[in-house]
């Protein structure tokens, strides 16, 4: 390792830096979704940020700490208050819980400076975006960021039914040109080929929903011969549950068991052992970890290893991958 | 810290020298007795009291001159600075950052005062005195990026993050080490690195973009490359190769101390907020060998770093032919007593030169 100036530390690979705030509105929107707003605890600005960045919030939950990404909605240019958009999820592993149940206004809070996965391309003569659901979210900063620099955009969102349409009634009030609603229960879809066919050159297209919707979106736009480069996307994977597992890390000299309803990534973490990351949703890269030895098969979920280093088995997304089998030996 | 500018030239008659603090100062690049390329990077979260790393954008006794000196390049060739189109507001964002990191780590050489959109900025060292409105590019004399560092020590590259690898869409580049943004412009990661040798066979540059794409607002990072020089030219620029290629020729035993610069880039990284583009300061700090073997431990190294380079990469920083002459001056600092690990000086306590008798 080369140290050009060595009373520094190495770069910290461990997450984006912290920011400590506190709650300062709860807005519920509808059934699933509630709106959370921040401000500074020290009174001081936020960075701005770029349309499309995220933030890790760090739940204390009991004993437990999540980390969960959610993408910021607020205006980039809003210095004061960052706000997120959370749906409430029954079925999963309890963040979107804890955010729902347990968090009051005035409570302290830890997030993470923004981080950009899901930017913009500035060169684009228009920016379509195609939303499902709270996939609304990165489009709203996006969206603010565009108005502000005259940007030519076109948004379709398509949702459940107009009761679970959040940000609809204020999305069809302030651009109600560029924005087009689409509610599943009416047997409103969005034409997609139609929609891509009339595109201008120049044109980016960015999706952010369920992973169907995304596969649907990428597909389609790919078969009507849209450059990748000119397809952008996100999806945020929540580590799923799984059967609990056993697990070695070599350079640490210990043996972790990660339970049913823990990512591989947060017990690594729980012995203390640092490990890098930055989405925690399997589609940064920054966590990857190889593997020494395994015997037994992976449940590869993120969206940064390429199917053949799926296959071989050498390496793994502790965020969100998981492992069944006998044996396995991190370098970690 | 009160900064006496120098009245000096980069050019003709260089009358460029480094004054004791900047020697004391000088970023010598070599933690060890060798060199090799690798992924040298760390953080860029200050550093010791009056180092060139202790600042966002270290400001020296050079800056007014090489700032004259920027605005000459400028004049002779505009190329040197280019912006696509789509990089505006990644030049705004460009602006801020310096204007702020200045304006707070050197209050008394610059103020930044902003009331909404409307900014007003003071340099005193340049007498500048500047009013505009933030984001709109018809307020300012040149483009925000150009504005901004024609104020700024170093060249500045701006890359665009896109496809999972960075495009140099953007950048004024005068102080270079023999390469074009004319020529480079548009261009991605690895085909600007396409000259460097032995660093892609490494992995080396696989590896610096994976980290690059992942820098973060907040989290800056920086590393040093190096090269030689002879005279203290800032612009050793392919496109003005056929004034300073022959200089290398003009070097003697007699005037090498004084002639041969090491040139050393203290490169910065930044996420930029608004454009979430990267920006890649590259900070030139020259010393002649005649300042640098004025400290016993970076004498000793010097000589042992040049004498056992890989040829490829002395090749490739041009300066294999005077390698030979390089080393019998240096060869002279170099008593082959031991040094210790890490790039200070540790003047106090590595032992002073035994002089030869032979
Ligand atoms: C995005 C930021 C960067 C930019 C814009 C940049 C640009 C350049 C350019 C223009 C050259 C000259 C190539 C030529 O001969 O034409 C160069 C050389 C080189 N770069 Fe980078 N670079 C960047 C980041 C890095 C990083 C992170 C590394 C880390 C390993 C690196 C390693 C090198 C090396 C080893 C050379 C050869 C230098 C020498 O021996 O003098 N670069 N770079
Ligand atoms: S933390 Fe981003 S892929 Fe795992």
């Amino acid at each position: 390792m080369n140290v050009p100036a060595p009373n520094s530390t190495a770069p910290k690979l461990t997450g984006a830096e912290k920011i400590d705030v506190t709650i300062t509105a709860i807005v519920p929107l509808n059934d699933l979704v509630t709106r959370f707003e921040f401000k500074r605890s020290d009174g001081s600005l936020f960075p701005t940020f770029s349309g499309g960045a995220h933030t890790v919030v760090e739940m204390q939950d009991g004993d437990r700490k999540r980390l969960n990404p959610y993408s910021l909605m607020s205006d980039p240019a809003n210095r004061e208050t960052f706000a997120i958009s959370v749906r409430r999820d029954d079925e999963g592993r309890g963040g979107s819980l804890f955010m729902h149940n347990k968090v009051k206004i005035g409570d302290p809070m830890v997030i993470s400076y923004p981080v950009n996965l899901f930017s913009l391309d500035l060169r684009a003569r228009k920016h379509l975006f195609i939303a499902g659901g709270i996939g609304i979210t990165p489009f709203l900063a996006q969206i603010k960021q565009l108005v502000r620099t005259n940007g030519n955009w076109e948004l379709h969102y398509s949702c459940r039914n107009a009761s679970l349409g959040s940000y609809v009634d204020e999305l069809t009030q302030k651009y109600p040109h560029s924005v087009h609603i689409h509610y599943d229960d009416e047997k409103d879809f969005i034409d997609l080929e139609n929609l891509l066919h009339g595109q201008p050159i120049g044109t980016h297209l960015y999706v952010c929903g369920p992973k169907g919707m995304i596969e649907w979106v990428r597909s389609t736009a790919g078969a009507a011969g849209w450059p990748t480069a000119h397809i952008h996307y996100e999806e945020f994977l929540a580590p799923k549950p799984g059967k609990p597992f056993a697990v070695r890390l070599a350079k640490s000299g210990v043996t972790v068991k990660v339970g049913a309803h823990e990512s591989l990534l947060e017990a690594i973490e729980r012995l203390g052992v640092e490990a890098p990351y930055l989405c925690r949703g399997g589609a940064c890269g920054q966590c990857e970890t190889d593997v020494i030895e395994s015997d037994g098969a992976f449940m590869h979920r993120d969206h940064w290893l390429e199917d053949e280093e799926k296959a071989l088995g050498v390496k793994i997304m502790p965020c969100v991958s998981r492992f069944e089998g006998k044996t396995l030996v991190l370098d970690r | 810290m009160n900064i006496q500018f120098n009245d000096e030239t980069f050019r003709d008659d260089y009358s460029f020298k480094n004054s004791q603090r900047a020697i004391d100062r000088f970023p010598f690049p070599f933690h060890e007795d060798s060199y090799m390329y690798s992924v040298n990077m760390e953080q860029h979260q200050g550093g010791p009291v009056d180092s060139v790393y202790e600042k966002r954008f270290d400001v020296d006794e050079h800056y007014v001159s090489e700032m004259r000196d920027r605005e000459m390049v400028l004049a002779d060739d505009p190329l040197r600075c280019q912006s696509l189109p789509h990089m505006t507001l990644a030049g705004w964002d460009l602006l801020e950052l310096i204007m702020v990191s200045k304006s707070e780590d050197y209050p008394e050489l610059f103020e930044l005062h902003r009331e909404g959109a409307n900014w007003h900025w003071i340099n005193k060292p340049l007498g500048i005195d500047d009013r505009f409105v933030f984001m709109d590019d018809t307020t300012l004399p040149y483009g925000p990026m150009e504005y901004i560092t024609r104020q700024t020590q170093g060249d500045f590259c701006v890359l665009d993050q896109r496809e999972e690898n960075l495009w140099m869409d953007a950048g004024i580049v005068t102080t270079q080490a023999d390469w074009s943004l004319d020529f480079d412009i548009g261009m991605n990661f690895f085909e600007w690195h396409a000259p460097v040798p032995l660093a892609h066979e490494k992995g080396i540059f696989k590896r610096a973009l994976k980290f690059l794409l992942n820098i973060q607002q907040g989290a800056p990072a920086r590393r040093l490359n190096w090269t030689m020089t002879v005279n203290p030219l800032l612009d050793t620029s392919p496109e003005n190769y056929h004034k300073w290629g022959v200089q290398k020729m003009s070097l003697t035993p007699q005037n090498l101390a004084e002639k041969q610069y090491l040139r050393v880039e203290l490169q910065t990284f930044f996420r930029l907020p608004r454009s979430n583009a990267l920006v890649f300061p590259i900070r030139c700090y020259l010393m002649s060998f005649k300042d640098i073997v004025s400290k016993p431990k970076w004498g000793r190294r010097l000589h042992r770093v040049v004498r056992d380079i890989p040829e490829e990469l002395a090749t490739y920083k041009g300066f294999i032919d005077n390698r030979p002459m390089m080393l019998e001056f240096l060869s002279r600092y170099d008593d082959g007593l031991p040094t210790s690990f890490g790039v200070w000086p540790d003047s106090h306590t590595e032992p002073a030169l035994i002089e030869s008798t032979s």
